[in-house]
């Protein structure tokens, strides 16, 4: 019978991934003389280790031995704790995560940062080029001997036998599993009953096996015993006695003969290991990565009260939903006011059941700030610079797939913060401020967002270097008059980033432009305010879900469309002395100081609408991308929260719109993508102006 | 178990179609259907629900014969009208008009998307070496898109293949 | 249907250590550390305890010795599992009072085959 230990694996990972978290941030926190912390990073390696083994993830096993072995030195008060030790300790956790990620992943990796890393483990633990020990389980069993062998086993216990929990009962049953046995008992030593003691062995066996075991797997059924027992085990075709282990002594600690076969063995387990190691190829191949699924299916933890809360309101649904159903039963028009009142109750259970639901994938955005220690420490390495970290709102709750996205974006602005905002120390005490600069990472709620504001207490953004840049770099026209914050929003502006970024840790998606197009893909907005040698603060504003979206429902003709709330500036009725026409198709309507380019959905879809003339329609200006236009629409409906659902699930991706959803009278609604369609504007030639093409224009006469 | 009984019941040749599951047969059933006078089948075990028409939302710039989306609980199905993809015979929406609804499966996704045709028939039994596959018959569907034809009493039959059927919507 | 009792603080190791024993007919019942097996072993018998050596809280060596205080553990057969099994852990281990022990990584087949020797 094979057992298919398989399935857990998925569970070895996942809790290998927390090991490797508390790993590294007690790594951070380590003080010297700290035993407890450093026993429990060495016990999050001992379980990593073990765990891989059992499946046969050898190169995790054998790499993480390393670093355990390292870690019992200092445990121990082998060895002491220097700074260096901790710096490499750090970076095999990024090894070992590596090796973890790669095999649920199912890729290859890269082999030499881990041999490296390896090798300078080896070389502090003065270990030279060893093979490391992967598994001793591994001695050399069964040399199977061909033919039946007529064994003769005398077992003679000590009288305290079965105080270890040992019964020669299961001994001599696990003996049969080896072949036929013939049991004799030796009852020649048993005392007198009054002088008896009940918890005492005074029988001694001799037995007889047919097998074509080895003498080894014989004396491995009586592994834990030796020790306390005499052993002769001979067969009728060898008569002189083999390795014959007479342990006469009890003593603890072993007799020379018990390490003799030790040493046997230790060698054995050396000749089964060099094979391994030298069929190690260098990039090593998972297969026993995780199978490939049609959809990938992550996994949550949901605490049981999140559960519990969800079980009471469908409880509460359920009575509703009995009530209502009697109503109907017999419903006739005096009963009117009850079925509004449970038409209520009804919109009441769907909208707690909604939040509860909507909490369960809510994850608190700690799990996104752990890595942000590390992210420090390495940073402050990097730049000389001291740098403070301080994290607030940690409990906050966001979206689990928000959470996932918003990693990278958060670790840029932070990067961010260190390289430009916090200053050199010698500046940082010209100015009489703290030597450590300090980055404060705040999150919370806001309606129904969540703001997670960045904070240096560096130098803050000079509006006047930025705007000088901005014109270097073409971004702006010379002479454009621009209010501060529009200043400082031209850093998001792709081009704008100086070039030269010091090599970052995840090495993904440089430059704030991606950040903000990433926080944008996620439906949410990265403003920035500053003050000159105070400091900065960027506040990123996401929906709570990337599943629900508050929409504006506008009606083009006979469709209705819903506009993404977040993206609606303003909406208006234009007035004609506003509106102005420039080159042929393109309008443009005068909004404050802004010239608007117009977009008429109508033509964009083919649609026949009520208004298709500018003059005296309905305008709803969206922001996308920094970019302000103006939808023309025929009429603006009711503002509800909608859910969003696919369309390429079934189809396909169609431009301008971002999804579908279904109204309350069950037809279907498009959703609109600001972004996408100003793209298809443009490249239905309608002209539409981008302050890199175009100069924005100066009054232009109607 | 009553052999006579069930030797009476099995149809001569000249009966018309048999219907539901009741026969152990050896091959496979079909649900048939019409667009214009052309009689067509398709697996039935694609087939997931039969609809009347109704208008459905229409998609932004697509092409004439994807009609719209309509929400199927709480899903959202593209129509196609094979009528007009197909150039069969004319499109019209009256009361008779039926939306067929089939789920089609391949190796990574499921999808479902509903067809227009103009009435639904029977459901046949065809054994799968009876389905004639073609490669010579040019006719207004191309033959990626058929399984091959079959007859049945005096019509014939093409026998579409499903699961050529998702990329229908593709525009490219 | 014997009884085993399995402590291991490593949720992936107690799940296939239990798995395996299930899968051959066993009972179990799981603790997360010595403290908790501790416990669980007070309010049931049992006809194995199988437990891991490093464990936050209380280690295996410290629960046998305190399991061989349990008159009902007296002679219950306890076994550890460990990934050394240099002369050092088994004396530690026979001393605190253990039947024998289990190296990690261990394979499901061998883990059953081996316990036949005390269950």
């Amino acid at each position: 019978m094979s057992v298919d230990l398989s399935q857990f694996i998925p569970t070895f990972l996942e809790e290998s991934f927390e090991g490797l978290e508390l790993m590294e941030s007690s790594l951070l926190d380590l003080q010297q003389g700290d035993v407890e912390t450093i026993n429990s990073i060495f016990r999050a390696a001992h379980s990593i280790k073990g765990g891989a083994g059992t499946f046969g993830f050898n190169h995790v096993t054998e790499f993480t031995h390393l670093v355990e072995t390292l870690l019992d030195e200092m445990r121990d008060g082998r060895r002491t704790i220097q700074p260096t030790d901790v710096e490499l300790l750090l970076q095999a956790v990024d090894c070992m995560r590596l090796l973890i990620e790669a095999i649920r992943d199912g890729v290859d990796y890269d082999e030499s940062k881990i041999s490296e890393t390896a090798s300078q483990l080896e070389t502090l633990l003065q270990f030279g080029a060893t093979s490391p020990v992967v598994s001793s389980e591994e001695h050399q069993s069964s040399s199977q001997t061909q033919d039946l062998t007529l064994w003769h086993i005398e077992f003679k216990p000590e009288h305290h036998l079965v105080q270890t929990g040992n019964d020669p009962l299961f001994l001599f049953n696990a003996l049969r599993a080896l072949g036929e046995l013939e049991v004799h008992a030796d009852c020649s030593h048993l005392p007198a009953i009054t002088v008896m003691d009940a918890e005492e062995l005074y029988l001694s066996w001799a037995l007889t096996l047919k097998s074509n075991a080895s003498e080894q797997d014989i004396r491995e059924v009586f592994e834990w015993v030796e020790d306390e027992c005499e052993l002769i085990i001979t067969t009728d075709l060898t008569q002189e006695a083999a390795p014959t282990v007479e342990t006469s002594n009890f003593e603890v600690g072993l007799s020379v003969q018990a390490a003799a076969s030790e040493c046997e063995q230790a060698k054995s387990t050396d000749k089964i290991n060099e094979p391994n190691v030298s069929t190690n190829p260098p990039i090593v191949s998972t297969e026993k990565g995780l199978p490939k699924n049609k959809t990938e299916v992550g996994s949550i933890r949901v605490g049981v009260d999140k559960v519990d809360s969800l079980i009471n309101l469908v409880g509460e649904l359920v009575i509703t939903q009995s009530m209502l159903s009697e109503l109907g039963n017999d419903f006739d028009i005096s009963k009117i006011e009850r079925l509004t009142s449970g038409l209520e109750q009804l919109l009441q259970n769907t909208k707690e059941l909604q939040e509860s639901v909507m909490r369960i994938r809510m994850l608190p955005i700690s799990f996104a700030f752990n890595r942000f220690p590390r992210v420090v420490h390495d940073l402050s390495k990097k730049t000389g610079k001291e740098i403070e970290l301080v994290l607030k709102g940690e409990n906050t709750e966001l979206d689990k797939t928000v959470m996932e996205q918003i990693g990278d974006p958060l670790v840029h602005l932070v990067r961010n913060a260190v390289d430009h905002g916090i200053e050199p120390l010698e500046i940082r005490r010209e100015k009489g401020k703290p030597d450590k600069g300090t980055i404060t990472l705040d999150a919370s709620h806001e309606g129904g967002n969540i703001v997670i504001e960045i904070s240096d207490d560096g130098g803050g953004i000079k509006r006047d270097d930025v705007l000088a840049k901005a014109i270097e770099k073409g971004i702006v026209e010379e002479n454009t008059v621009l209010t501060d914050n529009q200043v400082f929003d031209l850093i998001f502006e792709p081009g704008f980033s100086t070039a030269k970024e010091i090599s970052d840790i995840s090495g993904r998606g440089v430059g704030m432009d991606v950040v903000k197009k990433n926080i944008q893909a996620l439906g949410g907005r990265v403003q920035v305010e500053s003050t000159v040698d105070i400091g900065s603060t960027f506040r990123v504003n996401l929906p709570l879900t990337l599943a629900i979206l508050d929409g504006q429902l506008i009606r083009v003709g006979d469709e209705t469309y819903i506009i993404p709330l977040i993206t609606i500036v303003e909406s208006l009725q234009t007035k004609p002395e506003l509106i102005n026409r420039v080159s042929g198709d393109m309008v443009l309507y005068r909004l404050r100081e802004d010239n608007v380019p117009v977009i008429p959905i109508f033509q964009l879809f083919n649609l026949k609408a009520e208004h298709e003339s500018i003059e005296n329609s309905l305008l709803v200006v969206v922001e996308a991308d920094g970019q302000k236009v103006g939808l023309m629409v025929d009429d603006l409906l009711a503002q509800q929260q909608v859910v969003i659902k696919s369309l390429k699930d079934n189809y396909q991706h169609v431009d301008g719109i971002s999804g579908a959803t279904i109204l309350g009278d069950g037809s279907v609604a498009m959703i609109l993508d600001i972004p996408g369609l100003i793209q298809l504007a443009i490249s239905n030639k309608m002209h539409v102006s981008h302050r890199n093409q175009q100069q924005l224009p100066e009054e232009v006469e109607a | 178990m009553d052999i006579q009984a069930l030797v009476n019941e099995i149809p001569d040749s000249d009966q018309s179609v048999v219907e539901g599951i009741d026969f152990i047969s050896n091959g496979k059933q079909f649900l048939m259907f019409n667009l214009g006078s052309e009689s067509y089948a398709v697996d039935i075990l694609c087939v997931e629900e039969i609809r009347s028409w109704e208008a459905p939302t229409k998609i932004p710039n697509a092409p004439e014969y994807v009609k719209g989306v309509i929400n199927i609980r709480g899903l959202i199905v593209p129509i196609i009208d094979f009528r007009l993809k197909f150039d069969i015979c004319r499109a019209d929406y009256v009361d008779s008009t039926v939306v067929m609804v089939l789920t089609i499966d391949s190796d990574t996704i499921t999808k479902t998307m509903g067809f227009v045709v103009d009435a639904v028939s029977d459901v046949i039994d065809v054994d799968e070496n009876e389905i004639k596959a073609d490669s010579g018959f040019v006719g207004s569907i191309p033959p990626e898109n058929i399984q091959g034809l079959v007859n049945v009493n005096d019509d014939v039959v093409t026998v579409l293949n499903v699961k050529a059927l998702q990329y229908v919507d593709n525009t490219h | 249907m014997a009884k085993v009792l399995v402590v291991d603080d490593s949720n992936s190791i107690r799940d296939m250590v239990s798995f395996t024993l299930k899968s051959a007919g066993y009972d179990t019942v799981e603790a997360k550390d010595g403290v908790e097996g501790l416990t669980k072993a007070k309010s049931s018998d049992f006809d194995l305890v199988i437990s891991d050596v490093n464990m936050p809280n209380m280690d295996g060596i410290n629960l046998c010795q305190e399991l061989r205080k349990l008159p009902t553990f007296k002679f219950t057969p306890i076994l550890m599992l460990t990934t050394e099994s240099s002369g050092d852990m088994k004396s530690k281990g026979k001393a605190a009072g253990a039947t024998g022990w289990l190296v990690k990584p261990f394979n499901p087949d061998k883990l059953l085959a081996t316990i036949k020797r005390v269950v």
